[in-house]
Parts: C-alpha cells; sequence; structure tokens
C-alpha cells in the first residue's frame, strides 16, 4: 500500500485515493473543431511509461480534491505531488532527467 | 520409556510441568516450553513425515521456521484442523494432538512410497514430458488423477470457526527478529524516545542466544539479555510482538505481521481472535532477521536422524533433548564443530567428524582433537543407510584435486549433523527491492541498498558472532532512529566483520564419478534432487527462473529457505558461470505460510461488505418483504402475502398500481445537490439535456454520457432555486457520477462557482404511485396544492407532511400518476407508514423492485445498465429528443458526431412481443432474422428485459436491435435450446403511449 | 392530522464499550472560498483557520475543515433554522453552497484509553496524538466504511459516518472490542 502525499492533507494511505489516470490530458476547449482522429486520442491514447510518470489522484476518502503526481513506475516512489492547475515541478523534473540519464 | 534422551537437567523447558500430547495417535509426552520437534526428539521419534513426491521417510531437520521436512497437521476438532504446520514451530500444549501426512495406511507402513520406487522413471519435468499425448486424455484422464495424488495435508471439512483481527500500526523504527542484534537496536533506537515496533516469530526473544547454555558468555556480558528483555518490555514507547512473523515487505515500509495469539494455548479462549494481521507503517525498518543453516547435499541426505548441526545444538541447549546416541559430524566450516563438542559433553558419542576442507586448524577443531573425537579432514559423504532412520554413513577420501579415491569407509551412527555454513536471511530485504551483492568469502548474497527506507543488522548480513551482531545491532538501532527524525548520540557503525570462518561452497559434496544414481536433496519440500537439476541444465535451461519452474526448487512453502544456495551451486557449476552471473531468483512474500483467515480479519460473514439499507427497511422486513442486493443495498423486491409465489406477488403489486395505489421505497437513489451561481452553466456542459429553460419547481429527465457518447447514467432533476438543482441518480450510480461530477468541476471546469453535495441518505423517498396517489396524500400533505394544475407531472414543491419539512416530487416510473416524496431520513419510517395508514381505504400497496421493473418496462423506461450496456447512445436508447439541440457542447457530443454513431447498423432499443403471449422471453436471449439459419449465424440483437406484465395479460420485452425501429412489425426469432421463439417488433411503449395517465 | 415532527428514528447502532452514539445534531455542509468561509464561521462565533484537517469549537457549535474550500459544521439540534438564518444573512451574495446533512449521517463516539488502538482496528491513520492531536479531524476510511474522523480529546474520537453505514461501523468495532483488554 503507497503512502501518497495529498498536497492539501499530506501523508496518507493509498486506501483512501483513487488513482485517476495520466495527468495533462487537457479536454480540447472546442470539440466540435476536433477531427475524429484527435478526438480519439484525446479519449484513449495514454503513454505506458517506464520510469516517471505524471498522474491524476483523487483523495477521495479525505479533502476529496484531485491532484498531481509524479511517480516512478519502476520503484514506485513519488518525486512530487503538486496541486491541478500547477505545472509539473520543475526541480522533480530535472531529477527525472538525471534519473533518466543514470540508467 | 518416555523421553529417553531427554537429558537430566539444563535447557530453557520448565521440567516441573509436564505436557501430554499424541502423535499419530500414540501418547507422548513432553515438557512446558517444548516445541512438538523437540518432544517427539525427546521421545527418539525421529520419522515424522513423508515427502511430498516420492513419500520418502522424513525426519526434523532443523529447529525453526525453515522447516521443509516435519510438516504435521494439528487437529483440535474437525473444523480445527491446520495442515502443514511446521513441528519445529507447533509450541506443545496439553492434549495436543498431532497428525503425519502424506502415508496410507501409516507412517511407517506407506502404499505411495511406491512411487520412490518409481522415482528414476520421475525425472524433472516428468509431466510436462509424460502426459502430452493424447490432449484429450488431460481432461478425463490425467488431470483428475494427478489432482488426486497431487498436494500435501488435507483441508478441514468445517468452516474456520476462529476468528481473526486486524491491526494497522504506525512507528519509527520497525524492528524485525529479537535476536542479539535486534534486542541491541530496539534497546538504542528506544534511548532516542522513538516508537519502536519490535517483532520476533519465536515465543521468547533472544534468537539464537537460547541455543546457548550461557548466553552471558557469549557476549561477555552475564545479564546482558535478561536486562535489555526487561528493558524493552517495560519501555511505554515499545511495543513487542512475539509469535508474530514479517512476513511481506511492501511498498513505502509497509510491513505486514502475522501475529499468532491462541495458537500455543490448551484451551483458547473463544471470544480471543486466533491470528491478528498487523499493518505496520515504520519510517525506518531494521532488519534483524538472522541466519539459516544451509545443509549439504550427497546421496541419501534427507534420512531420518540427519539434521542441521544448529539445530541439534538447539535441541540440547534450549530443550534439553539429545536428537541420537551416536553421531557424525560433517561440515565445512569451525562453528559446526560446537555442535559436536556439546553433544560430547552431554554424553552423546562422536562417531566423527567429516570435515571436507583440507585441513581444519582453527579453535573449535582443536579443541575436538583435544577432546579425543576422530576427525577426518579431507573428506566427503558418498551416501548413508537406514530406511526409516539413518544407521551410518559412508565416506571416502578426497585427494589434492578434491576428488574422491579410496575404498569408502562405513561409519555406523543414529544421528547425522550436517552444516554448509550459514545463509544470511534476505528475504524481506529482498522484497523490499533492496540489491544482493555475493561475498565471496562466506559464500552468501549480502544485502546492499534498499530503495525503500531500510537496513540490516547482524546475521543477515553477515556478522555471524552474537557479540558482534549485537555491536551491529546497537548502531544500526540508533541510525535508524536518527533516521527516524530523532536526536541521538554519538555513533560508531562498525564495518561489518566478515568471518571466514568458512562455508562449504554452495552444491554438491564431491562425489565418485559414474556413482549409482542415489537421491542427493537440494529441497527436502518439494523433493528435489542434485540429479534434477543437473538435467535441467543438460537439457539446455539457463536461466535460474526457468529451472526453478521445470525443477519446481524452491517452490514449495518453505520457498526455498535452506535450498535456494545449494540448488544455484549445483546450477552453476553445470553450466560453467560464476554463482553471482547465474543470479537468485525472487524472493516473494509470505516468509512463512499465512492463513487466509487472518488476510480476511473481521470481513467475514455479515460484516464481510457493509449491508446499506434504508429507514424504511426494517418497516419491509417486519412486513416479509424478500429482499435482493443491489450493490451494497438490500432492497426490498416483492412483499409476498400469504405464502404467494413471487410471480403472484409481483403481479398483485404491479396490479394495484395500476388501479388503486402503490407504495414503493426509492430511498436508495443516488442524490447530488449541485449548488452555486452556475449550476445551470454546469448542469449544461454534463448533461445532454437543456438545462437554461427549466424553470424553478419543475423537473425534467436527465441523461449524463461519458466523453465517448455512451449513456452513462440518467435520473430525473429538479430544480430547487436558481442557483440549486436537485439531482437523482441510479442506485448504483451514485458514487460514480458524484466522482465524474467532481473531475469535471476540479480538473475541467475550474472557472465554475458551483459545488456538489451528496444528499443520497439526507433524504428518505417514498413514491406514492397510483390513480389513488393524490387521494392518499391530500390529507397528509400541507403547504402543496396537489392538483394538477398547481403541481402538474415533472414538477417539484417544498412543504410539509404531517408536519414534516419535504421535498414533493410529483414524478412517475410508473406511468401512473405519482408523487415522490423526500422527507430528512431520520423521519422516513414514521411517514411511510403514515401513507401506509392513510392509504389503508384507497387499498395502498407496497410493491418492491420486481413490480418497479414491470411498470417501468410496460412504460418503456429503460434502466441503465440494463438495457444500456456501455455502448448505447441515447439515440439508440430512443432518448435524442432529451438532447439540448442548440448547445454548442456538452459531454459525449463530440463523440456523437461521429458518423459511426448513427450509422445503419446501430442496434435500437424496440420492444419486443412473442407469438406465445404467455412465454416470457429470457433476459440475455440472442435475435437472429431468419429462422432457418443454422449456428454460427450473427445475431441482430439480444432481449435486455423481459417480463410477464400482469396489466397486459401477457408476456412483454425490450430488446436492442440492429436498425429495430425500421423493423416495426417484422417478425424476428429468439433461437432457445427447445427451438426458435418467433416475436414480433413493436414499439417499446407497451402501456399508455400518449402518457395521459401520469398527467391525471 | 398526525404530527410527526417528534418522529425522528436514527440507524441502528450496535452497543459496544467504547463505542455510543451521539444525540442528534444539526449538519450543514457548507462550500465556498475562503472569504466566504470565513465570514460564515464568524458569523457563527467561530474562529476561523485555513490549516487542513483541523476543527473549530465554541459554545457547542464546530467547524470542521473537510477540504479546502469545505467546512462541516455541527450545532445542536434546535438550531438548524436558527444557522441557516444566520449563515444566509452573512453570506448574502458570496458565491457559496449551502446544504443540510443532518440526516445525511450519524456520530458515534470512541471514547477510552484503549479509543486509538480499537480505531486502528480499522482506520489506516497513525493515531498517535503526535500525529493526530486533538482538534485534528478528517475524512477517512475504517474497514469499508468512509467516515469523519474528529480526535476531541486525548482518549475521544467524534465519529461521522453515513447512515447506513452506522449498523455495519458499530458491528465492526464491537467485534473489535472484544479483543481489547478492559
Amino acid at each position: 500500500m503507497l503512502l501518497i502525499s495529498c498536497p492539501y492533507c499530506g501523508e496518507r494511505p493509498e486506501l483512501e485515493f483513487v488513482h485517476g489516470g495520466q495527468a495533462h490530458i487537457a479536454r480540447p476547449g472546442d470539440p466540435s473543431a476536433c477531427s475524429d482522429q484527435q478526438w480519439a486520442d484525446y479519449l484513449y491514447r495514454r503513454d505506458n511509461i517506464k520510469g516517471v510518470h505524471a498522474e491524476r489522484w483523487r483523495h477521495t476518502h479525505g479533502c476529496g480534491r484531485f491532484f498531481n503526481a509524479l511517480r516512478d513506475t519502476t520503484s514506485d516512489h513519488f518525486l512530487a505531488t503538486y496541486k491541478v492547475g500547477e505545472p509539473p515541478p520543475a526541480q522533480a523534473q530535472a531529477q527525472a532527467q538525471l534519473r533518466k540519464a543514470t540508467t | 520409556m518416555s523421553q529417553a534422551l531427554r537429558t537430566p537437567s539444563g535447557g530453557r523447558i520448565n521440567r516441573a510441568r509436564t505436557v501430554r500430547f499424541t502423535f499419530d495417535g500414540r501418547e507422548l509426552t513432553g515438557f512446558e516450553g517444548d516445541t512438538l520437534a523437540s518432544a517427539l526428539l525427546a521421545n527418539d521419534v525421529h520419522l515424522v513425515g513423508r515427502s511430498f513426491k516420492y513419500h520418502r521417510p522424513r525426519g526434523v531437520l532443523t529447529a525453526g521456521p525453515e522447516e521443509p521436512s516435519a510438516l504435521v497437521a494439528i487437529r483440535r476438532d474437525a473444523a480445527r484442523v491446520t495442515p502443514n504446520l511446521r513441528a519445529t514451530e507447533v509450541e506443545l500444549y496439553e492434549g495436543l494432538v498431532a497428525e503425519s501426512q502424506n502415508r496410507w495406511p501409516s507412517l511407517k507402513l506407506d502404499v505411495g512410497a511406491v512411487s520412490g520406487l518409481l522415482s528414476p522413471f520421475i525425472p524433472a519435468g516428468f509431466y510436462y514430458k509424460t502426459f502430452m499425448w493424447p490432449r484429450r486424455a488431460w481432461q478425463w484422464l490425467y488431470e483428475p488423477k494427478i489432482r488426486a495424488a497431487a498436494g500435501l495435508g488435507r483441508a478441514p471439512e468445517h468452516p474456520d470457526p476462529d476468528s481473526y483481527s486486524n491491526r494497522f500500526a504506525h512507528c519509527d523504527v520497525l524492528i524485525v527478529g529479537g535476536g542479539p542484534a535486534g534486542l541491541a537496536a530496539a534497546h538504542a533506537a528506544a534511548e532516542s524516545g522513538a516508537r519502536i515496533i519490535l517483532c520476533e516469530q519465536q515465543p521468547q526473544l533472544g534468537g539464537s542466544l537460547l541455543s546457548e547454555t550461557d548466553p552471558g558468555a557469549a557476549l561477555g556480558d552475564g545479564e546482558w539479555l535478561s536486562r535489555t528483555i526487561q528493558g524493552l518490555m517495560n519501555h511505554p514507547r515499545v511495543t513487542v510482538l512475539t509469535r508474530t512473523t514479517a512476513f511481506g515487505y511492501f511498498p513505502h515500509n509497509l510491513i505486514g505481521l502475522e501475529q499468532r495469539l491462541t495458537e500455543h494455548l490448551a484451551q483458547p479462549d473463544p471470544r480471543q481472535p486466533r491470528e491478528r494481521q498487523w499493518q505496520v507503517r515504520a519510517k525506518e525498518v531494521l532488519l534483524a532477521t538472522g541466519a539459516i543453516e544451509r545443509p549439504l547435499v550427497f546421496p541419501g541426505n534427507d534420512r531420518p536422524g540427519i539434521l542441521l548441526a544448529g539445530a541439534a545444538r538447539s535441541y540440547l541447549n534450549r530443550y534439553g533433548v539429545l536428537a541420537g546416541r551416536r553421531a557424525v559430524l560433517l561440515t565445512a566450516s569451525d562453528e559446526a564443530y560446537r555442535s559436536a563438542l556439546d553433544l560430547h559433553r552431554a554424553g552423546v558419542t562422536i562417531a566423527a567428524i567429516v570435515d571436507v576442507r583440507p585441513q581444519a586448524a582453527g579453535e573449535l577443531p582443536e579443541a575436538a582433537r583435544r577432546a579425543g573425537l576422530p576427525l577426518h579432514t579431507a573428506a566427503t559423504v558418498v551416501g548413508t543407510t537406514g530406511r526409516l532412520r539413518v544407521q551410518g554413513i559412508r565416506i571416502q577420501r578426497l585427494d589434492a584435486q578434491g576428488q574422491p579415491q579410496g575404498a569408502a569407509e562405513r561409519i555406523a551412527c543414529d544421528l547425522v549433523l550436517m552444516s554448509g555454513g550459514h545463509t544470511p536471511s534476505v528475504h524481506l530485504f529482498s522484497q523490499s527491492r533492496g540489491k544482493l551483492h555475493w561475498n565471496e568469502a562466506l559464500q552468501a548474497f549480502l544485502p546492499g541498498q534498499s530503495p525503500e527506507k531500510a537496513r540490516c543488522a547482524g546475521a543477515c548480513r553477515g556478522i555471524f558472532s552474537a557479540e558482534a551482531a549485537r555491536r551491529d545491532g546497537e548502531s544500526a538501532g540508533a541510525l535508524a532512529a536518527r533516521d527516524a527524525g530523532l536526536a541521538i548520540g554519538a555513533i560508531i557503525r562498525e564495518p561489518p566483520l566478515l568471518e571466514a570462518a568458512g562455508a562449504a561452497v554452495p552444491g554438491e559434496l564431491p562425489q565418485p564419478a559414474g556413482r549409482p544414481a542415489i537421491k542427493a536433496f537440494v529441497d527436502w519440500q518439494n523433493d528435489v534432487t542434485s540429479r534434477d537439476l543437473s538435467l535441467a541444465a543438460r537439457e539446455g535451461f539457463r536461466s535460474i527462473e526457468h529451472i526453478k519452474r521445470y525443477t519446481t526448487t524452491g517452490m514449495a512453502t518453505d520457498q526455498g529457505k535452506i535450498s535456494n544456495l545449494n540448488a544455484l551451486g549445483i546450477v552453476a557449476r553445470q553450466i560453467g558461470k560464476a554463482i553471482p552471473e547465474v543470479g537468485l531468483t525472487t524472493f516473494r512474500m509470505p516468509y512463512t505460510p499465512v492463513t487466509f483467515g487472518s488476510f480476511a480479519g473481521y470481513a467475514r460473514g455479515e460484516l464481510f461488505d457493509p449491508v446499506r439499507t434504508t429507514p424504511i427497511h426494517d418497516w419491509a422486513v417486519h412486513e416479509g418483504a424478500v429482499f435482493e442486493d443491489v450493490g451494497l443495498w438490500k432492497r426490498a423486491r416483492y412483499f409476498p402475502r400469504n405464502g404467494e409465489s413471487m410471480h403472484a406477488a409481483v403481479n398483485r403489486e404491479c396490479q394495484s398500481v395500476r388501479t388503486s395505489c402503490g407504495l414503493f421505497d426509492a430511498s436508495t437513489l443516488g442524490k447530488i445537490e449541485v449548488v452555486g451561481k452556475d449550476a445551470v452553466t454546469f448542469m449544461n456542459r454534463l448533461y445532454i439535456n437543456s438545462w437554461t429553460s427549466l424553470a424553478v419547481g419543475r423537473c425534467r429527465y436527465g441523461i449524463l454520457l461519458r466523453d465517448d457518447g455512451f449513456v452513462y447514467d440518467d435520473g430525473i432533476v429538479a430544480r430547487i432555486a436558481e442557483d440549486r438543482f436537485h439531482v437523482t441518480t441510479t442506485t448504483g450510480g451514485a458514487a460514480r457520477v458524484l466522482a465524474m461530477m467532481e473531475d469535471y468541476l476540479q480538473t475541467e471546469w475550474r472557472d465554475l462557482s458551483v459545488w456538489l453535495t451528496s444528499t443520497t441518505e439526507q433524504w428518505a423517498v417514498i413514491a406514492v404511485q397510483g390513480p389513488g396517489a393524490r387521494h392518499v396524500l391530500e390529507g397528509l400533505v400541507q403547504d402543496v396544492d396537489l392538483s394538477a394544475a398547481a403541481l402538474p407531472h415533472m414538477s417539484v414543491a417544498p412543504g410539509r407532511i404531517c408536519g414534516v419539512p419535504m421535498r414533493l416530487f410529483r414524478v412517475s416510473f410508473t406511468g401512473e400518476l405519482g408523487f415522490e416524496i423526500n422527507v430528512p431520513a431520520d423521519f422516513g419510517a414514521a411517514v411511510w407508514e403514515a401513507v401506509y395508514e392513510a392509504g389503508r381505504p384507497h387499498g395502498i400497496t407496497p410493491y418492491g423492485t420486481e413490480a418497479m421493473h414491470v411498470l417501468r418496462a410496460e412504460k418503456g423506461y429503460i434502466i441503465v445498465g440494463q438495457d444500456t450496456d456501455g455502448t448505447v447512445t441515447p439515440d439508440d436508447a430512443g432518448l435524442a429528443w432529451a438532447a439540448g439541440t442548440r448547445k454548442s457542447d456538452f459531454v459525449g457530443k463530440r463523440a456523437l458526431e461521429r458518423p459511426v454513431m448513427h450509422g445503419p447498423e446501430r442496434k435500437q432499443l424496440v420492444g419486443l412481443l412473442t407469438a406465445e403471449p404467455h412465454v416470457v422471453l429470457e433476459e440475455g436471449a440472442q435475435i437472429v432474422p431468419d429462422a432457418r439459419v443454422t449456428p454460427p449465424t450473427r445475431p441482430i440483437g439480444h432481449v435486455t428485459s423481459s417480463y410477464y406484465s400482469a396489466t397486459l395479460g401477457r408476456s412483454i420485452a425490450l430488446a436492442l436491435v440492429r436498425a429495430g425501429r425500421e423493423r416495426m412489425g417484422q417478425t424476428l426469432y429468439v433461437p432457445m435450446p427447445g427451438g426458435n421463439l418467433s416475436v414480433q417488433v413493436v414499439s417499446p411503449v407497451f402501456y399508455d403511449p400518449k402518457g395521459s395517465r401520469q398527467n391525471a | 392530522m398526525r404530527d410527526l415532527s417528534a418522529a425522528r428514528q436514527g440507524p441502528y447502532v450496535a452497543a459496544s464499550p467504547l463505542v455510543r452514539p451521539l444525540p442528534p445534531m444539526t449538519r450543514l455542509l457548507l462550500r465556498g472560498g475562503s472569504d466566504t468561509l470565513a465570514a460564515a464561521l464568524a458569523a457563527l462565533g467561530l474562529p476561523f483557520t485555513e490549516a487542513a484537517c483541523r476543527a473549530v469549537s465554541e459554545s457547542g457549535r464546530s467547524a470542521l475543515w473537510l477540504g479546502p474550500d469545505e467546512r462541516l459544521l455541527l450545532a445542536p439540534q434546535r438550531q438548524l433554522i436558527e444557522l441557516t438564518q444566520l449563515l444566509r444573512e452573512a453570506l448574502g451574495g458570496r458565491a457559496h453552497s449551502l446544504v443540510d446533512v443532518t440526516h445525511r449521517q450519524c456520530a458515534l463516539e470512541v471514547r477510552g484509553p484503549q479509543a486509538e488502538v480499537l480505531l486502528n482496528c480499522g482506520c489506516p491513520l497513525d493515531l498517535d496524538p503526535g500525529a493526530f492531536p486533538v482538534g485534528m479531524c478528517t475524512r477517512t476510511v475504517l474497514a469499508k466504511a468512509e467516515v469523519v474522523l474528529w480526535r476531541t480529546a486525548e482518549h475521544s474520537f467524534h465519529l461521522e459516518v453515513w447512515r447506513s453505514f452506522a449498523a455495519y461501523l458499530s458491528k465492526i468495532l464491537a467485534l473489535a472490542a472484544r479483543e481489547l483488554t478492559p
């Protein structure tokens, strides 16, 4: 059971959370302007990363907030969690790059 | 004579308390403090079981949880039979009943042993190779026969009557292992004020020190052990858990502990749980898991009476038991000489010490020489004799190249002690995904760095001597406390003292070339021999993971605790690689077997899942309702009267609603209060409907899609105020719809000023449906004009009923004049009863979900999830009218614009009438266009709902049929085992298509 | 006509030594931005804090932090109308949501030196006073039910649970309490 740091409540056990899939996939502002392919990509196409992955979590049985996290899928370690609307933390990104370079 | 091999004094048993027990019906005695294994050995019983595959006689090999061989069943009563317990772990209690396994008719005369005679014909991969042909024989011959013969031990035949407990716990430092390293670590960490949990699998703390006659001498501090234990027991921040195994290491320092609470008691308190499973989240984990002695691999090494050297020493020093009278020690290290010396002092004849090393010059071998023990260096064992107990060994000299030569010498004995050195217990460390490194001097894998906040101390990282382990534990404990954020004093972390005391190179002892095929066992529990492993390598297997699966080595419940390294050594040698190049197989949880009961914990029987009931539930129980499960809810399905069948009850309930009045508990409907100045915008974006035009006080049937365009949920939505909607969802959809709404609100539409609150359980919902509904309510409702003009179909009004505040909905899921009274839940039961009383003169009838289903199907109302399946668009379901056509966007709109969502091939909701009116179709039945087609054929649809309608006096069905609306009037066919049923395609609205009744 | 305005009936709660049902009370769920929440709490005579997972109490009224824009307001049963009125006046034109959830849930009190241990039979949180001090409150899970857990004193916890889960939850606690030494 993972220990996840909610940006509002702090570290909490995974039992309180629901995973929400890949992060930073915005719903197109004008869906009718999308081609079928673009819409299908929005609906279904997701990365399957070995390494640092940006993903959504919701602290469902806690503050109820959605937030984003950078998690290394090879170790399950979280590099960062951050609120909706915030960009992925730069420092963590750098750390991720560093990890990639060394492994 | 009883306990013939018990020493006259010594050991940690309580000689004042004799304990009686039986083994295979034989009455025996032991002492308090014995394990079943030590008590059996005290009675000179070595033969305790038959092996898994060859049914070979087997005895006690070890003195701990690593035991692969001495597996027994413990029987308390018919329901409390626990198979496959390790006799070395079973604590003796008065009246204990133990049974041997895998033998018939008896342990000494086992018919299954014939498979041992056939063993030359059962090589590695035997089953894969042999039962390949004919393929069909697998089903009726091979698999049933193999299954009947396979397995070890028998499960009890009754449900488990014991209870099990769960506990979550947190600590700064979790210490696994209560030996010298673990105790010292706990002591050091406790000084910092850290919160500590110390778990130890044995009943007592002390670890290897318990097998010393004088633990103080081993530590150079006579009082250390008792002083340290006392200190920890009395420390307010230290929790000491004995009889507790750390069985699994999970991500982010979550450790699973299994605590055995009553297993050692003669008469457990039935109120107490048998076991408690802990989930401990530790800031720091300190593994002091010790080391396990490695057996030697030589022909006939599995006979009863052949033990690990350290185990025999434990039996002597801890339990006061001599494992035999005439012993031979086989070793490759100095350390094992202690066993021979201790047994010699206790009066056991040491017939020989056989040391495979060219010389043995250390302090301990010298002591053995001084004691006059016959010492053979540069020697190997080439065989053993004896059937149910070892009677002798044959040894041969090794030449300078380490090859056996000369004639074999036979040495008579009834006890063989063997030691291949020690293997650090790195199981938990490895489970933490920590990397292991091969240490050539110790011939062992040692822990490296763990990605978790974990560290090792003592023998599990190669620091074997008690004193060194204690010092290692002390500094590791302080460091763990520091890393957990506590202030500590100065620490000196000493480098590991890797004692070159030596260990045999893992693998098989040298054997003469061309020797006969006598079994040299590597894995006692799965009966894997060195020959099996060599064969696998010769057949081309290279990966240790493949060899493991092919030979099953290390795959038994002991997980190869004593066998893995020897297996690795044999494979490495066979394929000409070094051990670290071959690599280890993965260590998996559990370390030792864990009961299913403890994983279930409290979640059994009526507490397996929450049972959710409505405020009206007790009334329905009292009225004799039959319930059905809908998600976690219990819902009244029908209310049988005077022994009615379901069919009769449902017919009666339906007709009451159509002709007079029915009463229905709709409290489980999901309800969400959508509030905020942008509430209408939110609703417009989310639902396909247009909400702008919905006036306050009016309701609309809302349809929710996902962005893939398919129907996700539906329900009545009421506008309570300009900025407030009362949204209802399906019973099963309540949680997921709210989650979906929150998702869009929090992540996509953060510009909206709207909040969502679940009110499912705030309101009890009492549906009053039928032509008499208004009359029933007239005398109860205050502040609301119930007339059709003031409160038309699809409207809502606040008011009171019998003085209780309510939201009164004029809605209908039956097609009749209908109301849904929403009252605060605590008033639900009282208001329900008041309505029922008021309705009795009008023939009011409570009805259940079954009648509700029939009534709505008569009207062609869909149930999401029954008439839709995640591939149905609003148009497919005949609901395209609901969509707000002028909206530029809503969830699912873009997907609906795809041409395929409108193609001629789409399945559409239609009604079906069977040619034979009393035949009720089966839900899920397939539909074909032509009666003459034979399988395989492609169905054009399927039946989604099907009932007998008492109102219509015939069966009705809803179905999804390809281009269904173009097929009105057509005859289609439903193939059933008895032949095709012909059906006519009709409108899905079977009853009152104009809707005049609900508008009454 | 019958008057049922006093005919309240709460959900079944299994009795056990450490657990008792608390009497009915008024519950409002308030949502809104910080300014709104501050104004609301001021109107109720409660101090406002943005600190996560903290409850404030005064004169029988409490506000529990459940999320950054969410407070659960608890008050004596008879204050429902009064509170609603006060908040309506205080919040005026401010964007907010106020929903009556008085009947949605019920309250249990878990009290005694072993309260922490009992709750940890199903609650995965660290309930040591150092990690979960008096005044801390949060939604969490207890066995298979969601609860709001609020530490009101060193050995006392206030649990809010949806009414249909109350029977299950109290039965689990009664079962777990059997293993605790009195």
